[in-house]
């Protein structure tokens, strides 16, 4: 058993006894507060500064080019921890878009719900298109349950456009064109 | 002219009315905006009434001093859903907080606030009712809010109201003698023998035109502060409400403009403690001590007179807010431990001191 010290306790003063002493010392304290600056941020005039790799909600993005980079492969769906990506994959019509027909893949439908979302940032971390990412919106209200799932057009247009330097698809279909084996 | 002598206590009467009513309204807006400056927050500044509160800046200033709050509370009161409980007594239930607040609106009627030379030449107080035993009647009365507190608990029916109203009733006659015994000093010496003042707090303020009778008095000022903290149930002494302990104390079983009543009636006590400690311990309108008055004749001296102790009042309501928002709440069994061992004992040997003091001053001195 650990040795117990004890701790030897002064009796009190006279004047500690009085309180009066502390009471001074404590008004002097808050009156002292008065003056300082106030530490409130008024929220919704004034918005907390949001740190790099904030987990906000997660969106879609778009390449510079303005493409949607999911190719449904739905790992996020997999990894996803309370199950709340729901994607309905398809096939990229080749004769309507021949730019994009060697991707192959898009979701038809993209679907997070909002409510169910924990914010862990598993999606991110495990998307191979780097196509999903948590980003810095963190107020979301809506009326219903229904409004609070959150569609694939309106997670690409909170997501935006990120600074992407791969073109992937672009590499894959010069390397095709060029014969020169997979990239 | 006969009409006019009728009319005009009624005009001053309900003058009074307004401006305690509004002290008491803006007493609360400071509480909220010193309680957050102490905090380092930034408190009420959102309301803002449609047409003052456009004018380009003054409107944003007000706004931002929170200063249309005070409307804002007391609509919200007003509009709030009357919701009764079932298994109150209704008939006191509606009585208590009406009990509460009367007692401390009915105490200014002999406060002086000012003063004024009449046509003779004698200094006269500012003051609905001049009557010469004012201090016995502000401590009559005002110990009457207790049963406003009593009743709220006891007829709310319910165990959280009635433990604050038997605490706060035990509390307020502990505290009673104390503050009794502390002011019986001052009166002692602001009533030389054979003066005609007696007991009036008129003649308290005119013995306070050289030194304050703070500084003659310290302990007797120490303990009636301690005691009108404790009667008026504030920090640290907040007994009746304790929220930790309590839920609400006494008025747990309250809500809207009911309420509102007891919420006014806390600070209309908070104002007349105050006002009664500036009167008796801070010169009342008296200028500064060892200072002689500086307030011109005529008009302009009466209104100055008035709004110098206004100003003093105000701040004993800031040292009142203050010290609530600095100090932690005392255990009951401290309460009671303070009232009756140490201040009771305190104020007896002061009394007993300064009788021998003043006795001393009369028969050497003068």
């Amino acid at each position: 058993m650990a040795k117990t010290k004890v701790m030897e306790r002064k009796p009190l003063t006279f004047s500690e006894k009085t309180f009066i002493p502390q009471i001074a010392s404590g008004l002097a304290t808050t009156f002292g507060n008065m003056f300082k600056k106030t530490v409130t941020l008024q929220y919704p005039e004034e918005r907390p500064v949001i740190p790099e790799n904030y987990r906000g909600i997660p969106t879609l993005v778009k390449d510079p080019k303005g493409r949607v980079k999911c190719v449904s492969c739905q790992l996020c769906e997999f990894v996803c921890p309370p199950k709340a990506i729901r994607i309905n994959p398809s096939e990229i019509d080749g004769e309507e878009d021949p730019e994009r027909a060697h991707i192959e893949k898009e979701p038809a439908t993209f679907d997070i719900n909002m409510l169910r979302c924990i914010y862990c940032g598993l999606c991110q971390e495990v998307c191979p298109e780097e196509a999903i990412f948590l980003q810095d919106d963190f107020s979301l209200s809506g009326y219903t349950r229904e409004e609070m799932v959150y569609g694939k057009d309106k997670l690409l247009e909170l997501g935006g456009t990120l600074p992407d330097r791969h073109f992937k698809w672009d590499k894959k279909k010069l390397a095709e064109e060029s014969n020169s084996g997979h990239h | 002219m006969d009409f006019l002598s009728y009319l005009l206590p009624f005009i001053y009467a309900l003058s009074m009315i307004g401006v305690f009513m509004t002290l008491c309204a803006y007493s609360v807006l400071a509480e909220r905006k010193i309680c957050s400056f102490i905090q380092g927050r930034v408190g009420p500044n959102r309301a803002r009434i449609p047409i003052i509160g456009q004018i380009p800046v003054l409107g944003n200033i007000l706004t931002r001093l929170g200063l249309f709050h005070p409307a804002a509370d007391g609509l919200k009161f007003l509009f709030k859903e009357e919701i009764t409980p079932g298994h109150v007594r209704l008939t006191y239930y509606y009585l208590a907080p009406i009990i509460a607040l009367a007692p401390a609106l009915t105490t200014m009627v002999v406060l002086p606030f000012g003063r004024y030379v009449d046509a003779s030449g004698a200094v006269q107080p500012l003051v609905l009712a001049n009557i010469d035993v004012g201090i016995l009647f502000i401590l009559a009365i005002s110990s009457l809010g207790v049963y406003g507190i009593v009743l709220a608990g006891w007829a709310s029916n319910s165990k959280y109201p009635f433990l604050g109203a038997i605490r706060s009733t035990a509390q307020m006659i502990s505290y009673e003698l104390a503050m009794g015994l502390s002011i019986l000093p001052v009166f002692l010496w602001a009533a030389a023998p054979g003066s005609d003042y007696g007991l009036s707090l008129f003649g308290v303020v005119q013995s306070q035109q050289g030194l304050w009778l703070i500084l003659w008095q310290p302990i007797s000022a120490l303990i009636f502060l301690v005691a009108i903290f404790a009667e008026t149930n504030r920090l640290p002494f907040d007994m009746a409400e304790s929220e930790t302990d309590l839920v609400g104390g006494f008025h747990t079983e309250y809500g809207a403009f009911k309420f509102g009543i007891f919420f006014v009636a806390e600070y209309a006590h908070i104002i007349m403690g105050s006002s009664l400690f500036v009167l008796l311990f801070l010169g009342g309108w008296n200028f500064l001590p060892g200072l002689a008055d500086p307030w011109p004749a005529g008009i302009i001296g009466i209104v100055m007179s008035a709004l110098w102790f206004l100003l003093k009042v105000c701040g004993m309501i800031f040292f009142f807010i203050w010290v609530r928002w600095s100090l932690p709440r005392f255990r009951y069994d401290q309460v009671m431990h303070l009232g009756w061992k140490i201040l009771l004992p305190l104020a007896i040997a002061n009394f007993v001191i300064y009788i021998f003091v003043i006795a001393l001053i009369d028969k050497f001195i003068n």
